[in-house]
């Protein structure tokens, strides 16, 4: 009988899905990975049945973000379930969790719009482990009844984790692998075109080609050279990591100011030298530092001391890189060259 | 109240600890750890502050001044004088409202 109202309430109230990524859905993750249509890349809320999921069939939880979703979807392949998508504006869950938009009214209130206690017949749902900094479990309980179960961090290890409901410490773990790193580079990249190009054009009018070269330089060691050799940098602090690697982009510039003119004084060329070694730098150390909001594993005390500590001295260094192009200037106007 | 030796903004008091484990469930770091009685601090100096542990412990064991470790958030909000620090919101950071500022899609 239970069987009965629970396939009648499943066709009323769960959309039919599967766990099929249809190249439709690849060109949707690939604009995403790309930043085009940030937070456009959405699902319909609500109630999803994957296979033939009956009344006690499980229920996992996910944000209506495609990545999240078909993640969470093709990992579920052959396993009958329903998929019950929370509104969390287009973002992914642990971010949505963090905003509090994957929280704990969200979901009551989702569960309460799907009518899910007429659809299972057991009180249990199953979240991303990642979800838990929006969701107070216990809360959970004592308004809907139903308990949250916490379940791995990634998706892949699901199949796992129904069968024994058990998540190993390794399941638990977030990781940020060079996979994971790699895959950030491409919306880092869209997001520092503008800046680059604009940095690119001032300075080949202060310097010319070769101080165009070093802006764009300086701007693709930060967005895509630092994500990929993050854990390889030497030094604690990602300022610190950020400085090393701007020092080593900077040296080839520095040392073709002097293969370039060799006729020229020397202090000239130290100046001009200097230049390089100071600005580049001063960049690429900021644009690491921006990227600690990309890890998964910064806090925001961390960060704080970071910005305190650092951003004074990569203005230092940016500024008296910009009193020396003025100097240098107002001396080629003196005509001291 | 157990003050930890490291810089962030975790604390715990073990002695209002009822042992559910939720904590030991929640954190992607593994920061705490089962305990025959009480839950142990076992890597403090790991924590993100998060805050998933904070919200899921129902004894109120645990405190932590949760928020994202994003400087691109932080910056912005100290520029336009805003006092919500939050990944993306309506702008473009680089963090969050892509899969970016959590790396993990799940």
């Amino acid at each position: 009988m239970l069987q009965d109202v629970s396939a009648n309430h499943r066709q009323q109230y769960a959309r039919p899905v599967t766990s099929v990524i249809t190249m439709a859905n690849r060109r949707d993750h690939f604009l995403a990975r790309w930043g085009v249509n940030r937070g456009g890349h959405r699902v319909e809320l609500g109630l999803y049945a994957l296979g033939n999921p009956t009344a006690d069939s499980p229920v996992l939880v996910t944000a209506n973000y495609t990545l999240s979703f078909d993640a969470l979807r093709s990992a579920l392949a052959g396993i009958d379930s329903y998929i019950l998508v929370l509104d969390t504006k287009g973002v992914n869950v642990w971010c949505a969790a963090g905003k509090g938009t994957f929280g704990t009214d969200e979901l009551v209130r989702r569960i309460e719009a799907t009518a899910l206690q007429d659809v299972v017949s057991h009180r249990v749902l199953i979240l991303p482990q990642l979800g838990a900094p929006g969701i107070a479990a216990h809360e959970i309980k004592k308004r809907s009844g139903f308990r949250v179960e916490y379940g791995p961090v990634r998706a892949a290890d699901l199949p796992e984790y129904l069968q024994t409901r058990q998540a190993t410490p390794e399941m638990r773990r977030v990781r940020f692998t060079l996979r994971d790193r790699l895959i950030l580079i491409p919306v880092e990249l869209v997001q520092g075109l503008l800046p680059m190009l604009a940095a690119a054009v001032v300075s080949y009018f202060i310097g010319g080609f070769l101080a165009a070269m070093g802006a764009i330089t300086a701007i693709l060691a930060g967005v895509v050279l630092f994500p990929i050799l993050l854990p390889w940098l030497p030094a604690r602090d990602f300022s610190t990591k950020g400085f090393i690697l701007g020092e080593v982009a900077a040296l080839p510039f520095a040392l073709a100011i002097f293969l370039e003119r060799p006729e020229a004084a020397w202090w000239l060329k130290a100046g001009q030298a200097l230049i390089y070694l100071l600005a580049l730098p001063a960049c690429t150390a900021y644009l690491a530092l921006n990227f600690t909001g990309s890890t998964t594993f910064t806090s925001r005390s961390g960060v704080r001391r970071e910005i305190f500590t650092y951003v004074p001295i990569m203005a230092g260094m940016f500024g008296t890189s910009l009193l020396l192009i003025i100097t240098f200037a107002l001396i080629g106007l003196l005509g001291g060259l | 109240m157990a003050r930890t030796p490291v810089k962030n903004t975790l604390q715990y008091d073990p002695d209002l600890c009822v042992n559910c484990g939720m904590c030991t469930m929640v954190c992607p770091h593994a920061v705490f750890a089962s305990g025959s009685s009480v839950v142990q601090l076992a890597r403090p100096e790991a924590c993100m502050e998060c805050g998933a542990c904070q919200l899921n412990c129902p004894a109120g064991a645990i405190t932590v001044e949760s928020g994202v470790g994003c400087a691109a958030a932080m910056i912005r909000a100290a520029v336009t004088g805003s006092k919500e620090v939050t990944c993306g919101g309506e702008s473009n950071s680089s963090c969050c409202s892509d899969s970016s500022c959590c790396s993990s899609d799940e």
